[in-house]
């Protein structure tokens, strides 16, 4: 806490990050609750959740989010108290709530104006569960309601030695002019075994003013019979008249209940209030206290400066909410982007090294090239360990995508749930940041076009409830999530006549299912009968795939009529480093990501087959795959007639599409740093980024999916799209 | 005279709130994030006063007093209950658990060192 950063920002950052933990577990806790959990503690973590909001936000005064989670949370109680069960509408609304309590922690969070008018609509629903004068179902009482986790035994008043010492009559001697107020303060046991302390209680009216304590030590017993617990003291206080009765009940805030208090103003002595009882008091002891004591003991404590102590770092260890069981440590995300930047530098760096390493012949078994090796091995570990550090899990992804779900299914009227697998999968922050659109889109066109309505489910043996899978995995250095639904599958038919009509595919054209079925992606391609509000927005699956694939990834599609349809989307761990094949195309260097490489080809006269001309196809023990010239296709020279005593890379992207590039040549394999390029150059086509090598030069880094996609052709005026049909073989 | 405080709160805001506003007067603070997490905390330290939420997962606040008020060296210590339940049941139900008082959430920095200092006097 000793540099400049305003520590309260820094918690209200905090706090912001604790709610989206808080938010998650909400999420968690509603979908148990949904799928009829009976375990009674889903419902205090769901509560909790909310109240822990309100908490946080009240500290910072965020009043549109305490108002909301408030009343939310006064519905929820319900819930735990077992008056209200969270069913049908309850838990809908529920849900709704959840969302938009986290609509309203991020307007808070980013300072936007708080959606005022969906609060109120939303409360006067909640409410409205309230008022139900009919409790849609009461679960009999099977645990006890939460908050009593421990049976208090009822206070016994009878217990109280209230008899045995009524309140004392004050006694004569009263120093204090009228008018006075006049106080008289009997503990209860309970007074003491509540850790309160009358001395303390005491000093804090001598604080007030002027002030005559006496004390009643009537019915104190000999020492041998005391017993510490027990009260037997009472005091008589004088005060200043002048004092407010209110600060004088302040004080007694805290042992209300716990203490027999009388205040009375005295205007004079004939007006003097009768206490309860009329016992008479020996021996009274006046105790003078000064007035408006300046420092009491307990205010003597030093507010200056006192070196920190070894406070538990507040970290949270484990959760408390059973979502994150993990320490966290906020770091700044720039500073992290710099951390990357900076080991891409030393990647270069050894790169650089070990050329000229090389170039100097040395053995290698010389030190220099051992050290070498074990500072490639450590810039690798590094690399690895910063690539983990902008890693988070798919789930807060997957939360907001079951937001998506029950707005769009209750926009067009149809069931559907969400299955989320694999929500541990973790990715690079970016990625998922940047995954949110697409899989939106994705998941608002399964939901308005993949799922039939539900006669059609039903008469189709499917229950009406529709069922939307995602999921997310790790599968050979890449995740892979996919989206699917157990809809109608795709309409082939339909999608192919569209595609005439809009002149995308020629009449005559012969589709396979799988390339029908990635027309989708093309662009201006909507199979809508009709555009709906939902996925209707102008927005296609060709924008979904741009989207993907400048994060480096692909999507692919599978569909199965009456079975619904499944979308893969296949992304890279990270944005930053890259597992690439330096190859040499036409002079030029290239890099091509390792992870598709299968082999490398040297071909003969008798590999290659002429399909038609301009079209080629390589056979690599006894099957047949398209052959792609890069140096052509790229625009580095024209395409080759000869291919014998070329070589070519054997490749195959995730959905399985093997292919053949043509190269002339391979240079290294190692690990490259992903340099974006810059917007200025437009999308080129076939080019995923480029890197710089050890020799300082730069190369550009392929995007095969890309190239065999064949988008590098300009599709409008290209008459042979049987061509590019090959990929889809 | 710097005071040994405990703070048990499940939410790291409030405990971080709670250690800005002690930690600069002087205070040492120990934080737990529950009751059973506050107990072991317990465990180790005498502290003059301890800070407690109510609404706590696995051990809440009141059975938390409970538990502290069971042990004999702890008996007397002050507990402040922190609790955004303005409800007079909330704070009598605390009262009868044996809490000593109680700061409403959101606490004002200041009211709070006051308390403290009042109470561990």
């Amino acid at each position: 806490m000793s540099d400049p950063i305003d520590p309260m920002a820094e918690i209200r950052a905090s706090f912001f990050v604790e709610c989206e933990e808080l938010l998650e577990a909400l999420q968690d806790g509603l979908t148990e609750l949904e799928n009829g959990d009976g375990d009674p503690e889903t419902i205090n973590v769901v509560f909790r959740a909310v109240h822990s909001i309100k908490g946080g936000a009240g500290a910072f005064g965020l009043e549109p989010l305490v108002r909301f989670a408030h009343r939310y949370e006064t519905v929820l109680e319900e819930v735990r108290a077992h008056r209200l069960a969270p069913v049908g509408d309850a838990i809908r609304l529920f849900f709704e709530a959840a969302d938009h309590l986290s609509d309203l922690v991020r307007a808070c969070r980013d300072d936007l104006p708080t959606p005022e008018a969906s609060s109120d609509a939303l409360l006067a629903e909640l409410d409205a569960l309230l008022a139900d004068p009919e409790p849609e179902e009461t679960k009999p009482v099977d645990s006890p309601p939460l908050g009593v986790a421990i049976d208090l035994p009822d206070l016994d008043p009878v217990e109280e030695p209230k008899v045995a010492a009524p309140l004392p009559v004050p006694p004569d001697n009263m120093a204090l002019p009228f008018p006075h107020w006049l106080i008289r303060f009997r503990p209860e046991s309970e007074l003491y075994k509540t850790g309160n302390e009358p001395l303390l209680l005491l000093r804090q009216l001598a604080q007030l003013g002027e002030c005559h304590v006496d004390c009643d030590i009537t019915a104190l017993p000999a020492l041998t019979d005391l017993k510490p617990e027990q009260p037997y003291l009472n005091w008589t206080i004088q005060l200043d008249g002048g004092l407010d009765e209110a600060d004088i009940r302040d004080v007694f805030e805290f042992v209300d209940g716990l203490c027999d208090l009388q205040i009375d103003r005295v205007d004079g002595p004939e007006n003097l209030p009768p206490p309860g009882s009329a016992a008479p008091t020996l021996a009274p002891k006046i105790v003078d206290l000064p007035r408006a004591a300046p420092s009491p003991p307990a205010t003597e404590v030093p507010l200056a400066t006192v070196p920190h102590h070894p406070d538990r770092i507040d970290e949270p260890h484990k959760s408390s909410t059973g979502a994150t069981a993990k320490s966290v440590v906020r770091v700044d995300l720039e500073r992290i982007e710099r951390l990357v930047n900076l080991i891409g530098e030393l990647v270069i760096n050894q790169a650089m090294l070990a050329q000229s390493l090389d170039s100097v012949d040395l053995s290698p078994h010389s030190d220099a090239m051992n050290g070498l090796e074990e500072f490639q091995r450590l810039t690798r570990d590094i690399q690895d360990s910063v690539i983990m550090i902008r890693a988070q899990p798919v789930k807060p992804l997957f939360q907001r995508m079951s937001r998506i779900v029950r707005e769009a299914s209750s926009a067009v009227g149809k069931e559907v749930r969400l299955i989320t697998e694999g929500e541990t999968t973790e990715i690079d922050k970016t990625v998922i940041e940047r995954l949110t659109d697409p899989l939106t889109h994705m998941i608002r066109n399964a939901i308005d076009h993949g799922f039939e309505d539900a006669p059609t489910r039903q008469a189709a043996g499917k229950p009406s409830e529709g069922q939307l899978r995602l999921s997310a995995a790790h599968r050979s250095g890449r995740v892979v999530i996919e989206v699917s639904d157990d809809g109608g599958g795709i309409n082939r038919a339909r999608v192919h006549q569209i595609a005439v009509e809009k002149g995308l595919i020629p009449v005559e054209a012969v589709l396979s299912d799988s390339e029908i079925d990635n027309l989708l992606f093309l662009p201006g391609l909507s199979t809508a009968a009709k555009s709906t509000d939902l996925s209707g927005r102008g927005v296609g699956m060709d924008v979904v795939r741009t989207a993907i694939q400048a994060l480096g990834g692909r999507i692919s599609i599978a569909s199965e009529q009456g079975k619904g349809t499944a979308f893969t989307l296949s992304l890279p761990l990270t944005l930053a480093v890259l597992d690439g094949m330096v190859i040499n195309v036409a002079g030029e260097t290239l890099v091509l990501p390792l992870n598709v490489v299968i082999e490398s080809l040297s071909l003969s006269h008798d590999d290659v087959q002429m399909l038609r001309p301009g079209a080629f196809l390589v056979r690599v023990r006894g099957d047949f795959v398209p052959l792609y010239d890069l140096g052509a296709m790229l625009g580095y020279r024209a395409a080759r007639t000869d291919y014998n005593q070329s070589n070519a890379l054997l490749i195959s992207l995730d959905d399985d599409t093997r292919a053949a590039l043509l190269i002339d040549g391979i240079e290294d394999q190692r690990q490259v740093v992903i340099k974006g390029l810059d917007d200025s150059f437009y999308r080129a086509p076939g080019i995923a980024a480029a890197t710089i090598l050890g020799d300082g030069q730069i190369a550009l880094i392929i995007d095969p999916g890309d190239i065999i996609a064949g988008s590098t052709c300009p599709r409008s005026t290209d008459p042979g799209l049987p061509e590019k049909r090959a990929r889809y073989g | 005279m710097s005071l040994t405080i405990l703070a048990v709160d499940d939410s790291r805001t409030i405990r971080n709130m709670i250690r800005l506003a002690l930690i600069p007067e002087g205070f040492t603070v120990y934080v737990a994030e529950d009751g059973i997490d506050g107990l072991s905390v317990l465990d180790g330290i005498a502290p003059d006063a301890i800070i407690t939420d109510i609404n706590m997962p696995r051990l809440d606040g009141f059975g938390f007093i409970d538990a502290v008020r069971a042990q004999s060296n702890h008996c007397a210590t002050p507990i402040l209950v922190l609790t955004t339940e303005n409800a007079p049941e909330m704070k009598k139900r605390a009262q009868s658990a044996g809490a000593t008082g109680w700061i409403t959430k959101p606490f004002d920095p200041e009211k709070l060192v006051k308390a403290l200092l009042m109470f561990a006097g």
